[in-house]
């Protein structure tokens, strides 16, 4: 018994306008000519040409994207080994401590996961900069890739691997043709997870980067310590925009593969 | 063979990068804090052999957790991170029910759109959205000047830099966390169990009461736990919203270790925190054990 009374309305339209009304207000702003940040002085776009001549900020991004590219990279790898080693490996000695492990990270405080790798890089003399960071971020983000890889394991008939096994496929064949593929959304929607993590994240980076190799959240941490900025607003609703175009852009592309597969079966039950 | 590999290598990366790091700090906070880089001793120096480890294992001591109860600033933190987490946590159960409960009992072909309004904001990064609030919230912000506009108050307000902006930013930045497990545990709930008992003679706010919530049961647990745990070691909110009045055990950490450069004191403080985690942590996953075996 669905009913969209005024009440699920009402808590609805307030519940949307709390989560999207501060980052339209951010957006407005940005927009805004004066330098004051509070007070509407008409339309300008000069923050973002602003933004755009700041070299620290523009270093800082690409040191960002480097770091998200390589960590998620390999954090979907370890994270979809691990999430089959979960699923698939059954017992070996130390499983309870290597589960415990891949879950760990994914409640540990990021005060702490930062703390304790920046003790290890100075323990073993490792020179803090993009490398140690891109070290912390797969470490933390390959859990979350493994939880969501082997969510969508859990539910995979083994009996489809088998079968191609019993038809001549090599186990590595039968994982690249028949598993891969199934997984493929899972493993691609953890990239996608990992990457914006690292994006995301300020403490671990704080604790791990070097004074060389700052990151934009970083950048922006100091900027925002002294109070609301235009500029800072100019980035973030870049940032903003290209998140919301990301997100409409996959869940279409999804929903749209999943149209396609609901009429090829249709097709194949009609034939 | 191959299994071995597939095994060894996530076993490994986890082991040097997790575990070690962990056992580091476990480490330090039983060390003494020196004038040295690194600033704590005693170094492990393995090329000593047995009487290395051994005048390793005699310089440790637990000094550092004495300390943490003998200066109130850290108990203090301790208690009031809880205090927070919890208020913050019921808040966002409030502010979230309706909302899930909007979405449940929403038209079929809205859900998907309203699923993606509530998983986007998480995609966005969370300094920002933190950040958004300081706009707002600050004294000359645009809250203060729509409510001076309409005449509410005559004066403005302070919220930024008060534990009240605290409540709001933790609000604000999980409530996806808790809206999603209890959209899902309500929309898995049967209707027609609300249509029978409204034919039993049950008014509607009765039904809700007596069906809906012990349905939702377990979303509601695992809501509560998704923001209470992370909230507790929160550094960003606290620091950006919540000014010098409010006191957080992360923010603690970070200024222990970046500030006052006291290592083995920032080791205890994490310790003490992670064993303070481990209780809802523990509980968390009992809760979703539960529900697993509920539905397989």
């Amino acid at each position: 018994m669905r009913r969209l009374t005024w009440f699920n309305v009402t808590s609805l339209s307030l519940g949307f306008a709390f989560l999207y009304l501060p980052m339209l207000i951010l957006i407005t702003y940005s927009f805004n000519s004066s330098k004051l940040v509070t007070v509407w002085a008409g339309f300008s776009t000069k923050w973002y040409g602003e933004l755009l001549q700041n070299e620290a900020f523009l270093d800082a991004a690409w040191v960002t994207v480097q770091v998200a590219v390589v960590s998620s990279s390999i954090a979907t790898v370890l994270g979809t080994m691990a999430a089959l080693v979960l699923v698939r490996a059954g017992r070996f000695p130390g499983r309870t401590l290597f589960s415990g492990m891949v879950y760990a990270p994914l409640v540990m405080p990021e005060v702490i996961t930062g703390l304790s790798l920046l003790l290890l890089f100075i323990g073993i003399g490792l020179d803090r900069g993009i490398f140690t960071i891109i070290l912390a971020h797969t470490t933390f983000s390959m859990c979350f890739v493994s939880v969501v890889v082997s969510s969508r394991l859990v539910t995979f008939d083994e009996s489809l691997e088998e079968a191609a096994l019993d038809l001549g496929c090599s186990s590595f064949q039968a994982f690249r043709l028949v598993t891969l593929p199934i997984v493929a959304p899972a493993v691609i929607s953890g990239w996608l997870l990992a990457f914006t993590l690292s994006l995301d994240d300020l403490v671990i980076a704080s604790f791990t980067a070097g004074p060389s190799s700052t990151t934009l959240p970083i950048k922006i941490w100091s900027a925002v310590r002294l109070g609301v900025s235009p500029e800072i607003n100019a980035l973030s609703t870049i940032m903003i925009a290209i998140v919301a175009v990301g997100v409409i852009t996959a869940s279409l592309v999804t929903k749209r593969a999943s149209l396609r597969q609901q009429a090829d079966e249709r097709a194949a039950v009609h034939a | 063979m191959r299994r071995f590999a597939l095994i060894a290598l996530p076993y490994a990366w986890l082991l040097a990068l997790f575990l070690v790091p962990f056992i580091i700090v476990l480490k330090i906070s039983l060390s003494d804090i020196d004038l040295a880089i690194p600033p704590y001793t005693p170094t492990l120096d393995v090329s000593e052999g047995w009487a290395g480890i051994k005048a390793f294992f005699r310089a440790l001591d637990f000094e550092n957790f004495v300390f943490l109860t003998t200066d109130d600033l850290y108990w203090k933190a301790y208690i009031s991170s809880l205090k927070i987490a919890f208020i913050a946590t019921l808040l966002t159960l409030l502010v979230g029910y309706p909302i899930a409960y909007g979405m449940a009992n929403a038209p079929d072909h809205w859900r998907p759109t309203l699923m993606m309004l509530v998983i986007l904001p998480f995609w966005t990064s969370f300094l920002i959205r933190v950040y958004s609030w300081m706009g707002i919230l600050s004294t000359e912000g645009y809250l203060n000047q729509f409510l001076l506009s309409l005449g509410l108050i005559s004066e403005p307000l302070t919220i930024l830099n008060t534990p009240t902006a605290v409540y709001i930013g933790i609000v604000y930045t999980y409530l996806p966390f808790m809206i999603l497990p209890i959209y899902s545990a309500l929309e898995r709930m049967d209707g027609s169990l609300l249509e029978a008992a409204e034919d039993l003679g049950c008014s509607r706010l009765k039904a809700f009461w007596l069906i809906t919530i012990p349905l939702s049961k377990t979303g509601i647990i695992a809501g509560c736990f998704l923001v209470f745990i992370p909230t507790i070691g929160e550094f960003v909110i606290p620091s950006l919203l919540g000014g010098s009045q409010t006191l957080m055990i992360g923010k603690v950490l970070w200024e222990e270790f970046f500030n006052n450069r006291d290592w083995p004191v920032a080791g205890a403080v994490a310790v003490v925190l992670l064993l303070i985690l481990i209780i809802p942590i523990v509980l968390f996953q009992r809760n979703e054990q539960k529900q697993r075996e509920l539905e397989g």
